[in-house]
């Protein structure tokens, strides 16, 4: 997909900004995106190896077992190809309370931690598996009890009632959760139909 | 109502934290140790990605300085205001799917233009809080693990972009 869209994205702007004469925001462009990328991954080190490690201790406790009990009808209707992993049904579980509970900097490494798991038993190992592509979309749907960084900028911006989007966001997310579900459900099902044609 | 969000909100992070510590204590588990042997795999994950974000944050960004963005949203416009779709709003949703940062500076230009509580600042929030950067997303996590086939994973986010998108507007629209 990146071999594709990636490619499109550099020739469309560059050969744009060179036409339209953008050239010098464009130069100062080149360096403040490899500058804020070098920034994000040395914030991401941090918690990604602080919530990776606490991972690995809560994997270690009973902990895990409660969350994964509370979890199981979701994850074996999400996940129907993970019933006999229970790491990887660990991990999606912690990834999922992560998320639900709007802590976006814990639901990253999580996640991750979840493809590498997903990817062992993999068959195509440069190709997204179903159940991959199903935490993708979770992940991109992102439900959340509280959504902080909206209401942490609308509180700054002066707002009289910040939090008032949080039902709003609910709905929303919702709505996103359950057509993003349905369709790869829909798109499994139909890719596993070609494939026995 | 404020303060008690923001207090559950401060305390999600480290209330996770100590139960998972204190639990793992309790088990006389060797918490220290499962800790750093966890800890020691988070910095492969973002060795692994970091080309990745490279690269993304490098299309992205020329997208975005070299004004095409904006020749991008002249050009789907007309269909969007066909529809009624607020055309304020119109750039947030062109550019959440494709980058968190720009969205984020968006989404408050749009909150201090229109005020935060008015109903097209409110739209924003509402988009901003339904939706994820959904490229990044797919991007980092197809990387980590050196995937590059990712079949229909862009459709399917993209139609849950779409629909979270269009449930903000509807839902914003209902209530005031």
């Amino acid at each position: 997909m990146l071999n594709f869209i990636w490619p499109i994205f550099i020739i469309l702007s560059f050969s744009y900004a060179i036409f339209s004469g953008n050239l010098q925001n464009l130069n100062s462009g080149i360096f403040e995106s490899t500058e804020s990328a070098v920034n994000l991954s040395i914030t991401m080190l941090g918690t990604m190896c602080l919530w990776s490690g606490i991972i690995n201790v809560a994997t270690n406790t009973k902990i895990i077992n409660i969350i994964n009990k509370l979890l199981k009808p979701v994850i074996k209707f999400l996940f129907p190809e993970i019933k006999h992993n229970t790491k990887a049904q660990n991990e999606i579980s912690m990834n999922m309370v992560a998320n639900i509970l709007g802590l976006g900097n814990a639901a990253t490494p999580l996640g991750l931690k979840a493809m590498e798991t997903l990817q062992e038993e993999n068959e195509h190992k440069e190709t997204l598996s179903n159940s991959m592509i199903m935490l993708i979309v979770l992940n991109t749907a992102s439900i959340q009890i509280i959504p902080t960084t909206i209401i942490a900028i609308r509180s700054s911006l002066g707002s009289e009632n910040p939090t008032a989007i949080i039902v709003p966001v609910w709905i929303a997310t919702i709505c996103a959760g359950i057509a993003g579900i349905s369709i790869t459900k829909l798109l499994i099902k139909y890719s596993k139909k070609r494939k026995n044609v | 109502m404020i303060d008690v969000i923001n207090f559950i909100s401060n305390l999600a992070m480290p209330f996770i934290i100590l139960i998972i510590v204190f639990y793992g204590f309790l088990e006389k588990k060797e918490v220290f140790d499962k800790f750093l042997e966890g800890a020691k795999d988070g910095i492969k994950i973002v060795v692994n990605i970091f080309p990745t974000l490279i690269g993304l944050f490098l299309a992205v960004g020329a997208l975005r300085n070299s004004g095409i963005i904006d020749i991008a949203i002249r050009l789907i416009e007309p269909i969007l205001h066909f529809v009624n779709f607020p055309s304020e709003i119109m750039p947030l949703a062109i550019l959440r799917p494709i980058s968190g940062s720009s969205s984020i500076a968006i989404a408050t230009d749009i909150m201090k233009n229109f005020g935060v509580d008015s109903q097209i600042g409110i739209m924003a929030s509402v988009i901003m809080g339904a939706t994820e950067t959904t490229l990044y997303t797919i991007a980092v996590y197809s990387s980590s693990v050196k995937i590059k086939k990712t079949r229909f994973v862009l459709i399917a986010s993209l139609t849950a972009d779409i629909v979270g998108i269009i449930a903000s507007v509807v839902i914003c629209r209902f209530l005031s």
